[in-house]
């Protein structure tokens, strides 16, 4: 019996054309999402947050009660999100990248544990009467929720992280005093100019 | 002209569609295969969301090796669909590439030609 071999090779079955084509589509996809970080980072919206940040810094500083001092903070945090997130919004409709996708739920999903243990030290702090240290904590989660949030976006973001990292930690082992100054440097002074950088450089 | 019949002969399709993707012939005969290389797709899709990209940028977001993304860039680059400039930064030279206007025009008949590929097989 000879040995019988086809003249073509045998090809495997072909690849239909549309599959092919929904995965160029969403290579293409995944790459730009790759690629574009987190673009939808408001730049002026974090100027809005600075000023409205060194406000709160100047009325909190001028309350005798801790109770006052924690509700001026907490209301600029309230405005703080809604600024927040009307800019991120805004900035990611007018760029037409849609808000909840790729690097945008990766910045909220990292950036969320950090604010819910936030939330939980503060009342433990207050409680337990410290409140010295909320201003230190307050910089440090959130400096860290920044980075690791801002790994999936554009540079500039996890670099502000670090400065509210470096700013959190000097004020947790700074006289209880300082804390506006500390929270007004932060919230407000840093805000301000990472918010400017990111404007001019990355739009908006 | 060498340049051109290069560029004609990439987007000139290869071999006959099978039966089953025959509703898509049409479509196909239009191929951009200049950029419908994966590393050559990635470059133009990376480029389409940033205003400029440098090299080691573009290296580490398609995970390709010098040689391989210098060739491809360059393909892309005599196509007319990217620009590439050099420059110093500090004493390290820096290589950033830009997608020009006939780069993202290519890059949206290739997407639009990928949904009619879909929708011609699903139709066919």
């Amino acid at each position: 019996m000879p040995n019988v071999k086809p003249i073509r090779p045998v090809e495997a079955a072909p690849i239909a054309l549309d599959a092919h084509a929904r995965d160029n589509l969403r290579y293409i996809r995944e790459t730009m999402e790759r690629a574009a970080s987190f673009t939808a980072v408001p730049g002026w919206g974090g100027v809005a947050l600075g000023i409205t940040a060194l406000g709160a810094a100047a009325v909190a500083n001028r309350q005798d009660s801790p109770q006052l001092w924690l509700v001026t903070w907490l209301a600029e945090a309230a405005v703080a999100i809604g600024i927040a997130g009307w800019t991120t919004l805004s900035k990611a409709r007018a760029a037409g990248v849609p808000l909840l996708s790729g690097p945008g739920r990766k910045f909220v999903l990292s950036f969320l544990p950090s604010v819910f243990v936030a939330g939980l030290l503060t009342v433990v702090l207050f409680r337990a009467d410290f409140t010295g240290a909320i201003p230190g904590m307050w910089l440090l989660l959130y400096g860290a929720g920044v980075m690791t949030g801002g790994a999936f976006s554009i540079r500039v973001v996890p670099l502000m992280g670090l400065c509210f990292l470096v700013l959190g930690a000097v004020a947790l082992f700074s006289p209880a005093a300082w804390g506006d100054g500390f929270l007004a440097a932060g919230f407000g002074g840093l805000h301000i100019i990472f918010g400017a950088v990111i404007a001019r450089r990355f739009g908006g | 002209m060498a340049k051109q019949g290069a560029l004609r002969s990439e987007r000139e399709p290869k071999g006959i569609p099978s039966r089953r993707n025959r509703a898509a012939e049409t479509p196909a005969r239009d191929l951009n295969r200049l950029i419908h290389e994966r590393t050559r797709l990635g470059i133009i899709s990376a480029l389409a969301v940033n205003s400029s990209l440098t090299f080691g940028e573009l290296k580490d977001l398609l995970r390709a090796s010098d040689g391989n993304l210098s060739v491809h860039a360059r393909k892309l680059e005599d196509a007319g669909y990217i620009t590439c400039s050099k420059s110093f930064a500090g004493r390290l030279p820096k290589t950033e590439y830009r997608l020009s206007a006939a780069g993202r025009k290519a890059l949206e008949r290739y997407l639009d030609h990928m949904e009619s590929l879909i929708r011609a097989t699903r139709e066919g």
